[in-house]
Formats: C-alpha cells, structure tokens, sequence
C-alpha cells in the first residue's frame, strides 16, 4: 500500500501529538455536543466525531470538534482531516462537506475511498444528533 | 524515507541472504567464474557447473535426510506446490479425483488446488483446530474412496504452528493417498528426516533460510514411488519433471545456505527462542494482547499477536521503523482480513488487530529491546486515539453494541 506523504504525515502527527489534533470526548450528554459513530469493528473501522456548537445568528456554528478513530491508517488520516475541515463552520456548511474533499486532500488511494466516506458519514450523524437535541 | 535504519522482523517473509551464500553465488556468474550450463557434456565448463549444482543437491538433500535423486530443482516453493499437487493429480487421476488440503495452507497450495477444481478434482478444506493446527483426526475424517492426495503445510507461515507429520503421514500411507507437506518455512528451524518420515512430496524454499530468491526444490520420493507429470517442457532436465537450464548460481546458494542451515541450526534456534521467551513475557505484559495459534506447539521464530482495540494497518503504520507483517484487511489489496486468523475462529476484530513478528538470524538484542518499546508507545498511543478502547474503559461491552455499518 503506498500512501501518499499527506496520507503519513497527517497520521504520524495526529499519532504523535494527539491533543493538537482534537482527539478527545466530550460529554455527549451534553445539550450543545452532537455525537456521530459510524462504522464496525469486524470491518476494521469505526469514526466517533463529537461537535461542539453554538447558537449564532439563526444557525449553529462548531466551536469545537473531538474524535477518536479506530481504523487504518488512512482511516485516522481522514478523521483528522475532516476535524480541521470543521472547526468555525456553520452546520449548513458543515453538512455541505463532501467526502471527495477529504480524498483530493489526502490524495487517498482508490482502495481507501471508504475512509473518506465514513468520516463524510460520522459529521452527518453527529449534526443529526446536534440538531435532536435543539 | 527515514534515515534510521529500519529494525527488521519479517524474517517469515524472506531472509536476506546470508554473506557467506552470496560470495558463493558469487563464483558462477561471471567469466572467470563457473558459469558454464551444468547440461553440456562435451566441455570442462559444463562438467564443472554439473559439479557444483550435484554438491549443491547433496547439501539439500543432507539437510532432510534424503536422497540426492530426490530433490527436484524448481524456481521456488510455489513452483514445488504446483508441482506436487497437480503433478499428482493429473498423474493418478484415473485412481482418484479427492485432494485434501486445509485452510491455513499458503495460496500457493490453495490456488493450485483450486484450479484443480476447476479441471473436475473435488477438493476437501480442513478447518484447523483453536491452537492453529490441523489434526490428524481431522484428516481421518476426511478421508474417502478417491483420496488420492493430502497437502498440509509443515510450519503454518502466519502462526508458526507445528502439524504432526508423522501422524498425518501414518494416515495417508494406510489409506494409500499421497502426503505432500509445504516445508518452505521449516528448513533451518526444525529437524526433518524423510528417511523415516511419511511424506512423499515436500516443497522447500531457499529465500526463507539464508539463501537467494527464485530457487526452491521439490523432494519427490523414490522408494515407495512416487510419479508426476511435468507442469514445465523443454529437455527433460530433472529426469523429465522440470525442464529448463538449471540456474547454477541460484542452486549453489541455497546448497550453501541449506549446509550452513544444517551446522548452525541448533546455534540459531538457541538465540531465537531466547528472543522469544523474552518477547512474550514483555508483549504480554501490554493489555489485552493475545498470541494467535497455539504457544506449545509452535516454532519461536515467528509470534502473532493481536493487540485488541487497535487496528493492526496503524499499528504497522506506528510501527514505521519496524518491518512486520499483519493479518489486517488493510494491509491487503482485497480488504480481507487474514484468512488464516479467521480459520481459527478468532473474531474479525482480534484478526484485524494481528501482527506477526519474526526473527532471524541477523536479529540482535537491540533490536528485540527497541522494538518491545516502540510497540508499548505506539499500542498506548493508538488506544488514546481508539473509541473502542474508550467504550471499554467505560464498561461497555463491544459485542452488545449495534455498530452503525457501512
């Protein structure tokens, strides 16, 4: 398997230095967290995403995002990248985020499209669950 | 790439070739050399490099206590399987279309035995036991009418388990089917004495034992005989089971690696099973690691292990400066996880999280103690990142989860 550098990078220093990049729980009992989890440990991957949100203006913006990822390489890669990808967005925007954005980021291999897809499919449900909760 | 240099521990997925095989090699390559073809009679060149591939014969066959005549040069350990398998199939194929194998073979047994199936041959695949071994009960079992062939593997390449050959050859003599017995990762590691045992084919591997890729060989019993046909034409080389220039040079390296197998086997296997013991003990002292196969009765040069809660592709990844081997889906091109580790009723999860570790020969007490403490760091590090190590800490049992797939 031949990941690209951004592929590597991005896992090494999300491996390295895990606080800076937003691993992390919050409470998901909490009214303004959103928490999504996708995927299954039989198939080798599972996304949990968290957002943080607040009210502004008549929509709700991320204040703050946390995740933690099981999952390959490029699985954590992909998590790491959709995070940053987050933080500040409105939900409106947030839920505009397309899973091609994380693979022409990370320039994923063809094998790997599902990762993106799951961390396309984990920001999803962790508005919906936002949004329950309003 | 990293300038550091790379610990390797993959020694179950090739050896390099040991320095001594090499100069060897070196001497039938070149003009000065012995480069002649060990197929012409009417010249000293040739007579010299039939020498040479003859002696090499000898070491091979001194090491598995056979005869010269019935080692069979091929390009490698696949090659051997092809041969054996098919060779006997389509050779006895009027006595019987029955061909048992198991599910942890290589797919260099598994793929030829399908193919088989494809020419009309029925093939039985034997599940192994929890302990990663093939039973001989179980092949007992499988026996039929039409049982002409039985393959298993010797030394399983991703657990390092141990088959009984004896016992399963006892069977197969009784019942009058042949024994072929994939050997490729046995040579070196544990004693084999084909003057007693009951196997009638058995496939070796130079690359895994010190010497250079592209070269193996196929034991082909003589007394009681066993026939083949041929997968490759073209001179009758091999006495008609393997046509083809032999390459002097590759049979002289592993000749020489098979001798310096048979004078430092013990030597190696001391220092190995030193590292073993010594990796165990700190490897289980991580949570939540489990050994895949059965520790008893396994060889100490290879170890799997899953580390559950972390998936083994980033541990691989973790692992950067550590060259090892996992069962994981993600390491392969198909997304399955290891076919091996899921033969052995392990759940998918735990085959995920598998990696295989493996020493050789060139492994040093440095790199046993500097991998154990990478390992510990980056296993710590990708549980921080795991949610299914956090939903354990927490208490919840990740059977009882509906898991949101995809």
């Amino acid at each position: 398997m031949a990941y690209s550098k951004k592929v590597v990078d991005k896992f090494e220093n999300t491996l390295e230095n895990p606080q800076a990049f937003n691993v992390g729980r919050f409470d998901p009992k909490e009214e303004n967290i959103g928490t999504g989890m996708v995927g299954a440990p039989a198939c080798g991957d599972v996304m949990k995403l968290q957002i943080k949100c607040e009210p502004k203006g008549n929509t709700h913006i991320i204040k703050d995002v946390k995740f933690k990822t099981y999952g390959c390489g490029s699985a954590i890669a992909s998590s790491s990248e959709l995070v940053e990808m987050l933080i500040g967005k409105t939900l409106e925007e947030a839920k505009e985020i397309k899973n091609k954005e994380i693979v022409d980021a990370l320039e994923l291999p063809p094998i790997k499209i599902h990762c993106s897809v799951l961390a396309e499919d984990s920001i999803k449900q962790a508005i919906e669950d936002y949004e329950s909760k309003q | 790439m990293s300038t550091q240099k790379t610990i390797y521990l993959d020694y179950a997925s090739t050896t390099p070739v040991d320095p001594r095989v090499a100069s060897k090699m070196m001497q039938y390559l070149t003009p000065d050399g012995e480069f002649g073809n060990p197929a012409s009679r009417s010249h000293r060149y040739g007579w010299k490099a039939d020498d040479a591939v003859e002696e090499a014969r000898s070491h091979v066959a001194n090491l598995v206590n056979c005869d010269p005549r019935e080692i069979v040069w091929t390009s490698g350990a696949t090659e051997a399987d092809n041969l054996a398998i098919k060779g006997v199939a389509r050779f006895y194929k009027s006595k019987g279309n029955h061909i048992i194998t198991s599910k942890i073979e290589h797919k260099a047994v598994l793929d030829p035995c399908r193919q088989l199936e494809r020419e009309g041959f029925e093939v039985t695949y034997l599940d192994p036991n929890d302990g990663g071994v093939i039973t001989p009960e179980a092949i007992k079992d499988a026996m039929q009418e039409n049982t002409i062939l039985v393959s298993v593997m010797h030394i399983n390449n991703e657990l390092g388990t141990l088959n009984d050959l004896e016992e399963i050859g006892k069977i197969t003599r009784e019942a009058g089917a042949f024994f072929h017995v994939d050997a490729a990762q046995s040579t070196g590691k544990v004693d084999i004495n084909l003057s007693t045992l009951p196997v009638d084919l058995m496939s070796f591997s130079a690359h895994k034992t010190y010497g250079p890729k592209g070269i193996g060989a196929l034991f082909v019993r003589r007394k009681p005989r066993v026939r083949i046909e041929a997968l490759i034409h073209g001179g009758g080389h091999e006495r008609g089971m393997r046509s083809g220039t032999l390459p002097t040079h590759q049979i002289v390296g592993m000749g020489e690696a098979f001798k310096i197998a048979k004078e430092e086997m013990e030597s190696d296997h001391t220092k190995i099973k030193s590292y073993h013991e010594k990796f165990l003990k700190e490897a289980m002292k991580i949570e939540h690691a489990y050994i895949n196969g059965d520790v008893n009765n396994k060889v100490p040069n290879i170890l799997n292990i899953s580390f559950n809660f972390v998936e083994g592709e980033s541990l691989i990844m973790g692992l950067k400066d550590i060259a090892v081997s996992s069962g994981s889906a993600c390491t392969s091109a198909s997304l399955e996880p290891s076919y091996v580790l899921r033969a052995l009723g392990r759940k998918d999860e735990l085959a995920h999280s598998s990696i295989r570790f493996s020493f050789g020969r060139f492994t040093s007490d440095d790199d046993i103690r500097d991998t154990l403490a990478i390992l510990n760091k980056v296993v710590d590090r990708l549980r921080e990142l795991s949610p299914l190590w956090e939903m354990h800490l927490d208490g919840i049992d990740l059977d009882t989860v509906k898991w949101n797939t995809h």
